[in-house]
C-alpha cells in the first residue's frame, strides 16, 4: 500500500482534486503525555526560554491550522494554542500541497541543511529516511513510553534503538463496499453481515469474490494494486532480508504464492483500474466495483468522488489480520538552530488531546490508542456511510494492524517491480507468468 | 574599474606623448571586450560549467547525495545504465515521440506562418492567438489531456466510438501513449514555432515574389522556391531547438497518469523520466549522472546530424543564393 500511496502523491501533485483529498489522509498530529505534569513544565519551563521562531513543514492537511483548508474552516487551532501556551515561540508554518514535494525538499536539504525544525514524513519514505537516522534527533523519552501503537513506534526507530519520529496519524483500514450491490449479488449487505462474510484469510476473500462476480458478471474489488499493498504489508520477511539487507524476494515462495493468488483471483474479480486513473475514480459511482480496502482517509476520496450514490458502507473486517495505509511522523532535523524548542512542539503536536483535535479538524486518524477514548474520536461517525461508527470502527482495525515487516533500502524498487507486473496483467499486456518473468529481470537488476 | 580605465584611455588618446598612458589605451581597447563579456562566462561557469564538470564527476561515483560523500567506482554507473532493459526502452520513446512530435509540428508551423503571411483581417489577433497554448503551463495542458485520452472515460474514446472505432488503450498500448503525448506536445509548440518562421518570412524581400510572379510562378512554386530556400537558417534553428527540447521531454509524460513513471510496462518512460526515477526516485545520483551525460551526448550527436541533413535538404532547392 505504501507504495500506491506514494504513486498517489506523485501523480496528483499535479493537482487533481483527488489528490487534496487523499492528502487530508496523511496528517499528522501531536501527541503529549497524556500526564498534567507535562504542560506544567512547559509553562514553568517558558519563564526561563529564549524566544524562538520555529519553523513546522508539513504536506497535505495534517489538521493544524485552517490555513491548510481555508475552505473548511477548522474547529481548533494547535498552532494558536501552543503559541499561547508558550509565549515565548513564534512557529511558521509551511505546508507542501503533497507528500512527494516534501520528501524532494526532504533528502534535497538533509545533507547540506536547511530543512524546518520540525519536519513531517510519511510512512511510504519512512524506510528510506531510516537509513539516515543518525541526522535526526533522538526522540526517545521515557515519558512517551506507551504514547503510540506499537506499529509506529517501531517504524520509526533505528537499530541503536533511538526513535526519530513522533508518530502523527495512522491508516488502519477496513473493508468499504456498497450495499445495494451486495444485494444484487444475493450476499449479506449489512455491515455486521459483511464483516461476518469477510472474516478470515484472502482465499476466503476472493471465495466471496467470486461469488459476487459469479453472480454478477461484474468485478468484486477495485484494483489489484491496492490488494497487493493488504498482501505484501502481511508478509515478514517480504523483500529484503532484515539482517544482511539483501534482496530475497525472488526465493521467498510466499511472495510468489501472494502473486499467483491475487492474479488468479484478478481475472473475474478485479476491476482492472489502476488505482488513482480517472476511471477508477469514476467506478467508484458507476459501480464498476463493489470494494475497497479503505483507510480513514479514503472516505473523503470516495464520498468526494461518488457523491451521488447513497449505499457506500463500511464492515469493520480486514483479510487476515490487519493493514496500515498511509500515515506520517513528525521529525528534527539534528542540524536544526532550535533542537530542544523543535522536540517540545513535536512532542505536543503528537500528544492524544492534539491529535484528537487534529482528527476533529481533518479527519486524519491518531496513533496514540488514548486518542481513541477521547470522545471526538470515539463518538465520530460519517454520514455519507449510512452513519458508519467510524471512531469505533477504525480503532478496532488499529489494533489489528501489527508492526510491519522489514522494509530496507530496496523495498520500494522491489516494489515498484511486482506492482508494475500487476498491472502490466491488469491492462492485458502481459499475462500473468509473462508479466512475472519482466518483474524477476527488473528485480535482478536492482542493487 | 572598467570605468576608470575607459576614461584613463580617452585622455591618453589625446596625448600620444605620454607612455604608460599609450600603453593602457592600447590594453583597453584589447581587454575591455572581454570584460564586457566576462560576466556571461562567470555566470555560466557557475550555474553551467559547474554542474556538468560536477555531473561527470559524480558520474563516475557511488555517490550519497545527503552525506555529500562518495566513492570512485569507475564507468560502473554507465555499465549499469547501458544494461538496464529500461534505459533502452526510454531510448526507444524516447525517439518515437521526438518524431511523432518534431515531424508534424514542423509541417504545421510552416503551414500556420505561411497563412499568417498573408494580408489577413486583424492580423494581430491571429498572430498572438497561435501562441496561446503556449502561455498555459504544460503540467496544466498535460492533465486536461490525460483526462480526454482516459481509456474509458476519457471524451477522444467517446468520439471515436461515435465514428465506429473501438476504444483506444491510451495509457496500455505503447503507440497510442506516444500519440497522446505528442499531441500535448504539438499543441504545446505548434504556434510558438508558426511564429518564428513567420518572423522569418515577412523579412524576405517582397520583390522577390513580385519578380517571380511576373515570371509566372504559381503560389506553390514562389513557397517552394522563395520562402523555404528564404526562411532555411530560421529552419535550422527551430529544428536544433525542437531536437533539444524533444530529447528532454518530461513534463507531459510525467503527468500524463497519476504515478508518473512511465507505465507499468515503461510504455511511455522517456530518458529525462528514467533519469528523474533514478535520481530522485531511488535517491542514486550516481546512475542518475551517468544518464544525465548520456543523455547529453545523444543530444549533441543528434544536433549535428539534425544541422547536416536539414543544411543538405534545404539548400539543394535554394536557387535564390540565400545564405
Amino acid at each position: 500500500m505504501t507504495f500506491s500511496r506514494r504513486k498517489t502523491s506523485l501523480g496528483l501533485a499535479a493537482g487533481t482534486a483527488i489528490l487534496a483529498l487523499t492528502v487530508a489522509g496523511c496528517s499528522s498530529s501531536p501527541d503529549d503525555d497524556t500526564s498534567p505534569g507535562a504542560s506544567a513544565t512547559d509553562s514553568t519551563a517558558a519563564a526561563e526560554r529564549e524566544a524562538v521562531t520555529l519553523t513546522l513543514a508539513t504536506f497535505n492537511t495534517p489538521g493544524y491550522n485552517s490555513i491548510e483548508q481555508p475552505d473548511a474552516n477548522y474547529e481548533f487551532d494547535l498552532l494558536a494554542e501552543y503559541q499561547k501556551l508558550n509565549p515565548n515561540v513564534t512557529i511558521t508554518y509551511d505546508r507542501k500541497a503533497e507528500s512527494g514535494d516534501a520528501r524532494t525538499n526532504f533528502f534535497a536539504k538533509l545533507g547540506p541543511g536547511g530543512l524546518a525544525d520540525v519536519e513531517m514524513v510519511e510512512v511510504d519514505w519512512m524506510p528510506e529516511v531510516m537509513q539516515y537516522s543518525d541526522l535526526l534527533a533522538d526522540l526517545t523519552d521515557p515519558a512517551l513510553d506507551g504514547r503510540w501503537l506499537d506499529s509506529k513506534v517501531a517504524d520509526a526507530t533505528d537499530a541503536e534503538g533511538r526513535l526519530i519520529g513522533a508518530g502523527t496519524d495512522v491508516g488502519p483500514q477496513a473493508v468499504c463496499y456498497r450495499s445495494s450491490l451486495f444485494d444484487e449479488a444475493g450476499l449479506a449487505s449489512d455491515p455486521d453481515g459483511v464483516a461476518a462474510l469477510l472474516e478470515g484469510d484472502w482465499a476466503n476473500f476472493f471465495d466471496v469474490g467470486q461469488q459476487y462476480s459469479d453472480a454478477t458478471g461484474k468485478a468484486f474489488f477495485d484494483s489489484t494494486g491496492g490488494i497487493w499493498q493488504g498482501m505484501i504489508n502481511q508478509i515478514d520477511p517480504a523483500f529484503e532480508d532484515a539482517d544482511s539487507g539483501d534482496i530475497i524476494a525472488l526465493d521467498n515462495p510466499e511472495v510468489k504464492a501472494a502473486y499467483d493468488q491475487l492474479t488468479a483471483a484478478a481475472v473475474d474479480q478485479s476491476s482492472q483500474l489502476g488505482q488513482w486513473t480517472p476511471d477508477w475514480t469514476a467506478g467508484m459511482a458507476d459501480g464498476s466495483y463493489a470494494t475497497m480496502l479503505c483507510p480513514p482517509w479514503m472516505l473523503g476520496v470516495i464520498s468526494g468522488s461518488a457523491g451521488d450514490t447513497t449505499d457506500w458502507n463500511i464492515a469493520n473486517v480486514f483479510p487476515n489480520g490487519g493493514g496500515n495505509w498511509g500515515g506520517s511522523w513528525l521529525t528534527v532535523p539534528g542540524n536544526g538552530a532550535n533542537v530542544d524548542e523543535a522536540k517540545m512542539l513535536a512532542d505536543w503536536l503528537t500528544a492524544p488531546e492534539q491529535q484528537a483535535k487534529a482528527f476533529a479538524n481533518a479527519g486524519t486518524y491518531p496513533s496514540q490508542p488514548a486518542a481513541y477514548e477521547d470522545p471526538l474520536v470515539s463518538s465520530a461517525s460519517n454520514d455519507f456511510f449510512n452513519g458508519a461508527p467510524t471512531g469505533t470502527i477504525f480503532a478496532d482495525r488499529a489494533s489489528a494492524v501489527l508492526p510491519s515487516p522489514f522494509k530496507g533500502e530496496y523495498f520500494f524498487q522491489v516494489n515498484t517491480a511486482i506492482s508494475d507486473a500487476l498491472t502490466r496483467v491488469d491492462e492485458g499486456t502481459d499475462n500473468a507468468a509473462d508479466s512475472w518473468t519482466k518483474a524477476v529481470s527488473d528485480i535482478q537488476a536492482i542493487g | 574599474m572598467a570605468t576608470t580605465d575607459l576614461d584613463t584611455t580617452t585622455t591618453g588618446s589625446r596625448t600620444p606623448d605620454n607612455g604608460w598612458r599609450q600603453r593602457l589605451g592600447r590594453w583597453d581597447v584589447k581587454a575591455s571586450p572581454y570584460i564586457y563579456i566576462a560576466p556571461f562566462f562567470l555566470v555560466f561557469g557557475v550555474f553551467g560549467l559547474f554542474p556538468i564538470v560536477y555531473t561527470a564527476v559524480i558520474s563516475l561515483m557511488d555517490w550519497d547525495t545527503i552525506r555529500n560523500t562518495g566513492s570512485f567506482i569507475g564507468m560502473d554507473n554507465f555499465a549499469y545504465v547501458l544494461q538496464d532493459r529500461k534505459f533502452w526502452v526510454a531510448l526507444r520513446n524516447t525517439f518515437s515521440i521526438f518524431l511523432l512530435s518534431a515531424i508534424p509540428q514542423l509541417l504545421l508551423s510552416t503551414f500556420i506562418a505561411a497563412m499568417l503571411d498573408n494580408n489577413l483581417r486583424a492580423r494581430t489577433f491571429w498572430r498572438m492567438g497561435v501562441l496561446v497554448p503556449f502561455v498555459v503551463m504544460p503540467v496544466a495542458v498535460g492533465i486536461i489531456f490525460s483526462q480526454l485520452f482516459a481509456d474509458n472515460s476519457g471524451q477522444i474514446n467517446d468520439w471515436l466510438g461515435m465514428v465506429g472505432v473501438d476504444p483506444i488503450g491510451w495509457h496500455k498500448e505503447v503507440l497510442p501513449s506516444h500519440v497522446a503525448i505528442a499531441t500535448m506536445v504539438n499543441f504545446r509548440w505548434t504556434g510558438y514555432n508558426a511564429l518564428i518562421l513567420l518572423a522569418a518570412m515577412q523579412a524576405i524581400p517582397r520583390d522577390l515574389y513580385e519578380a517571380a510572379a511576373i515570371d509566372g510562378a504559381a503560389r506553390m512554386r514562389r513557397f517552394l522556391s522563395i520562402t523555404i530556400p528564404q526562411i532555411r537558417p530560421t529552419m535550422i534553428f527551430v529544428i536544433i531547438t525542437a531536437t533539444i527540447g524533444n530529447l528532454q521531454i518530461f513534463d507531459e509524460p510525467r503527468v500524463f497518469d497519476t504515478t508518473g513513471t512511465g507505465g507499468a510496462d515503461q510504455q511511455w518512460l522517456t530518458i529525462t523520466m528514467y533519469m528523474y526515477n533514478t535520481g530522485w526516485g531511488q535517491l542514486d545520483f550516481g546512475r542518475a549522472s551517468a544518464i544525465a551525460w548520456l543523455l547529453f551526448l545523444i543530444i549533441v550527436v543528434f544536433s549535428l546530424l539534425n544541422l547536416l541533413i536539414t543544411r543538405k535538404f534545404i539548400s539543394s532547392s535554394d536557387s535564390t543564393g540565400g545564405k
